[in-house]
């Protein structure tokens, strides 16, 4: 081990204790990625704070030693936000799980950041509250991971991404100092600037949530259709109709296939695609629209439609679409899952391209999506012990992200940049928007030690020279201003 | 276990998704990822990519519980229960354990599984509970600094009555529906003779001829799910031989029953016996599983009583068994159940995990306390004589008193007519 490294173990071991620091190589080994495994570096060192205090100690002491950091919650991202730096500390949230607080009247909880996503709605349940943002990983994602990569769910259409159930946060600056972001403050919105900022301008160390009311009912059909394209009208037609549901997602004849074998969730047999809508609200609302929602999916070709009788249905509806993505690894080796957004109305031609990319290269593609707002997950299967066959499934992957922009979309919508995605960025962004966003994360993090090496494609230092300039960078030698 | 090139084959089902890490006991109680299924599942990778068993890789597999919430909660399929049973017996033949360490283990090994043994034990240790020296020793301390395995088992021991002796076969009431073999285990026959006394008495209510061979040792479950493969092996041919012949083995404990039902695999590579397990594997039935299927036959009597059912893992995780039992307490007429918190988490028993893991088994023990406590209830009910031991053991640590009892004797005083004082009067 490094020296410095060696002088910072003792250091955050005297901080800890022994019982909150891991350098046993093959432990640390364990934390060499989070959900996303074709990304891999093992830490130097596994730290495991208690509470807000330690992790600020723990930032100080790196900051002092010139060493990088990495913040993780329950290491289930999908772009490789937590992956760590085999220079640096890894900074595990996990023990910090405790709820402070709930305030009900104010329908807010204070929690830490290593607290399971669906612990808050567990927590709050009883008094007719919930935790809105709801990844397919709620059982184990945590809050703070949520934070970080802005989560979004299948409920996120209606009711928003991470960012709308953010109240304030309690952040460890990169210089190790505590600080309170919150959305009531007036002046700039620091708040909006962290919430998804992926962990490169801080560590979340209690976070303010929002709970919102359960709603007063909640209806849920399951519709079949022969084909995707079927299944993309219904969509399109029921937003057009002005409906509203809480979650619209679709899945293909693939993903459905999976599902079956993981969970037996009996989707129809024979489907070229389900799709899963689900409208809340009040009883009234909801009868009106879902009986408009049931008519359009029959419109579109529904050759079957189910509609979950009691929560007992509506869980097995929505377990075979929640464990889609781990599902895959049933009918498939290893997958990647791809994350891009385009816009609702270019999906049966986006999906049609997508058919053909599949059959030119011979690689199969799963669909999975949050159909409502055009948020596209498709898994591109591949076989890791075929020679090149990853390397195929990466290209089949990146082209279907340039199809996303291509469309006027995006190349993520919920699962981050991260360290996957970073080489995206310059397909969707010039060099001066890039330099522009730099700066941003130069002024919270001068010294680049905070998560370095994500989102951004070509990680420089903030004093740096960025793009093809001439003359000096108006930050050059002031990164300290900020 | 068999087919253990598979190994490799069977990590490579892991998506590192992490939907197992909230179930995980040892996850839930210390948040590192060496100490969940994920981590262990990386650590074995490890050892297949050729890094040797080290001490602390070890002490990760060794503080696994083998309860199994993690196979129920993944979505890939991945065999975990496999998985830890092979790696187990690597550790077994890779790794040198401390002498005292091994001490230990074989003492647990020579001793749970052999019910002449135990046997010999019943009276020095009735005469130890009754004489006043149990609390003596209890607060001494003594034994905590012998080891805590053996604080442990004192501990756990639940009081001790007299044992009767169950008959070779007990004829069906009425009808004859079904004739069944019954396994009466190694711990549950010495330490809870009323449970198998209760489970011959509702099988022949219920019109079944028990069959219960006089000759039967142990199933194998503590030795295949602590990795002693060739002793697994030997205790299930046994137990093969001795039950080939019925139609259907009920068997009243959970981790019996999932190692019997798992020696089809257990047995898959010896072709002289691979048949003959697998016949035997799949006329095993859990006793509620059993009683469900056949149906209710016999009047229930009313047993005013509200339960806490609790989902032994090998029951609930290995067997899939959860609603049998359910539906048996609930057609007791006036019987309320109520569930306990967190029913995924692990109790901590895990077989011989509270011997060998105590400070761990009693986190995991005293958290099950609490939920239990919480609901309420007056009676425990559990199907799994470890369990029973180990909650007991943990509401008693809380001054909490609740009766504990087994579905069988439930559903005994309910057939029989009891009343409800005969199953809240069996105070923990």
């Amino acid at each position: 081990m490094e020296p410095r490294l060696a002088v910072l173990e003792a250091r955050l071991a005297a901080l800890l204790g022994s019982e909150g620091v891991i350098t046993d190589p093959v432990r640390l080994r364990t934390y060499e990625c989070d959900g996303l495994m074709n990304h891999r570096a093992t830490p130097a060192i596994v730290v495991l704070p208690n509470d807000a205090e330690q992790v600020a100690a723990v930032v100080r002491e790196c900051v002092a030693a010139g060493v990088p950091y990495v913040a993780r919650g329950s290491g289930t991202g999908l772009s490789g936000g937590a992956l760590p730096r085999a220079d640096g500390v890894l900074i595990v949230t996990s023990r910090m799980r405790r709820i402070l607080e709930i305030d009900i009247p104010g329908q807010r909880a204070v929690v830490e950041p290593g607290v399971i996503n669906l612990d808050v709605t567990r927590a709050v349940r009883p008094y007719g509250y919930y935790f809105a943002p709801d990844p397919s990983s709620q059982q184990i994602c945590s809050v703070g991971g949520n934070v970080a990569e802005n989560s979004g769910g299948a409920h996120c259409l209606k009711y928003g991404f991470t960012a709308h159930h953010v109240l304030a946060c309690e952040v460890v600056t990169p210089d190790g100092e505590l600080a309170e972001l919150s959305a009531d403050a007036p002046g700039y919105d620091l708040l909006g600037v962290f919430v998804g900022a992926e962990g490169t301008i801080g560590i979340t160390t209690k976070i303010t949530v929002r709970l919102t009311r359960v709603p007063e009912t909640v209806q849920t059909l399951l519709a079949a259709f022969d084909s995707i394209e079927a299944g993309g009208t219904a969509v399109s037609a029921i937003i057009g109709a002005g409906v509203v549901p809480a979650a619209i997602e679709m899945m293909d004849a693939l993903s459905i296939e999976a599902a079956e074998a993981a969970v037996r969730c009996e989707y129809p047999p024979g489907a070229g695609s389900v799709l899963i809508v689900e409208l809340d609200g009040p009883e009234t609302e909801v009868a009106a629209q879902f009986a408009e929602a049931r008519r359009l999916c029959e419109d579109a070709g529904a050759f079957e439609i189910r509609v979950a009788a009691d929560d007992e249905e509506r869980a097995l509806i929505w377990k075979g679409r929640k464990s889609a993505f781990a599902a895959v690894g049933r009918i498939s080796p290893a997958y990647i899952v791809q994350d891009g957004v385009i816009p609702r109305t270019a999906l049966p031609q986006v999906l049609a391209r997508i058919d053909a990319l599949s059959a030119e290269s011979g690689v199969r593609v799963a669909n999975v999506f949050h159909a409502g707002d055009g948020n596209l997950h498709p898994l591109v299967l591949f076989d890791d012990a075929e020679e090149g066959a990853e390397a195929r499934a990466e290209e089949v992957s990146g082209a279907i992200l340039d199809l996303c922009i291509e469309h006027g979309g995006s190349i993520t919508g919920e699962h981050g940049v991260g360290v996957d995605k970073s080489r995206y960025m310059t397909r969707m962004f010039t060099d001066t928007d890039l330099d522009t966003m730099q700066m941003v994360r130069c002024g919270f993090d001068p010294g680049n030690l905070c998560n370095p090496g994500k989102v951004f494609p070509t990680p420089r230092l903030c004093g740096e020279v960025p793009g093809v300039r001439k003359g000096p960078h108006p930050f050059e030698g002031k990164a300290d201003l900020f | 276990m068999s087919a253990h090139d598979d190994l490799p084959k069977l990590l490579d089902d892991c998506v590192h998704c992490g939907f197992c890490l909230p179930t995980c006991p040892t996850y839930v109680l210390w948040g590192e990822e060496m100490d969940s299924p994920r981590g262990r599942i990386h650590l074995m990778q490890q050892h297949v990519d050729g890094e040797p068993l080290s001490g602390p890789m070890v002490e990760h597999f060794d503080a696994c519980l083998g309860c199994m919430a993690c196979v129920t909660s993944c979505p890939s399929g991945v065999q975990y229960d496999r998985l830890i049973e092979m790696t187990r017996a690597d550790v077994e033949r890779e790794h040198e354990r401390p002498l005292k360490e091994k001490a230990i283990r074989e003492m647990v090994f020579q001793l749970f599984p052999y019910r002449r043994r135990l046997r010999a034990l019943r009276g020095p240790l009735r005469a130890y509970q009754k004489s006043g020296l149990e609390r003596l020793v209890r607060r001494s301390g003594v034994l905590e600094r012998i080891s805590p395995s053996v604080a442990a088992m004192e501990r756990l021991t639940p009081p001790l009555g007299k044992a009767r002796r169950l008959p070779e076969l007990v004829a069906a009431r009425g009808e004859r529906r079904a004739t069944v073999g019954m396994l009466t285990g190694c711990v549950q026959g010495e330490f809870f003779p009323g449970v198998n006394a209760a489970t011959a008495r509702v099988l022949a209510l219920e019109g079944c001829d028990v069959v219960i061979p006089k000759d039967q040792g142990c199933c194998g479950a503590l030795s295949l799910h602590s990795g002693r493969e060739d002793e697994a092996r030997a205790f299930a041919r046994r137990t093969v031989e001795t039950f080939e012949s019925v139609d259907v083995i009920v068997v009243n404990s959970a981790g019996c029953g999932s190692a019997m039902k798992d020696y089809r695999t257990l047995l898959a590579d010896d072709p002289a016996w691979a048949r003959r397990a697998e016949a035997v594997a799949a006329k095993t039935r859990d006793f509620a599983e059993f009683l469900v299927d056949l149906g209710p036959r016999a009047k229930r009597s009313p047993l005013p009583v509200t339960v806490a059912y609790h989902d032994a893992c090998h029951l609930a995780h290995a067997q899939g068994v959860r609603s049998q039992p359910r539906a048996l307490l609930a057609g007791i007429p006036e019987l309320t159940v109520r569930e306990i918190a967190e029913p995924d988490i692990c109790c901590g028993s895990a077989g011989t995990y509270n011997l060998f893991q105590p400070a761990a088994a009693g986190e995991l023990g005293d958290r099950k306390a609490v939920n239990v406590d919480a609901t309420g209830a007056e009676l425990l009910v559990a199907a799994n004589p470890g369990c029973s031991m180990q909650i007991a053991t943990a509401l008693r640590r809380r001054g909490a008193g609740i009766a504990i009892a087994h579905t069988a004797q439930v559903l005994d005083a309910s057939l029989r007519g009891l009343g409800r004082d005969t199953v809240v009067a069996r105070r923990s």
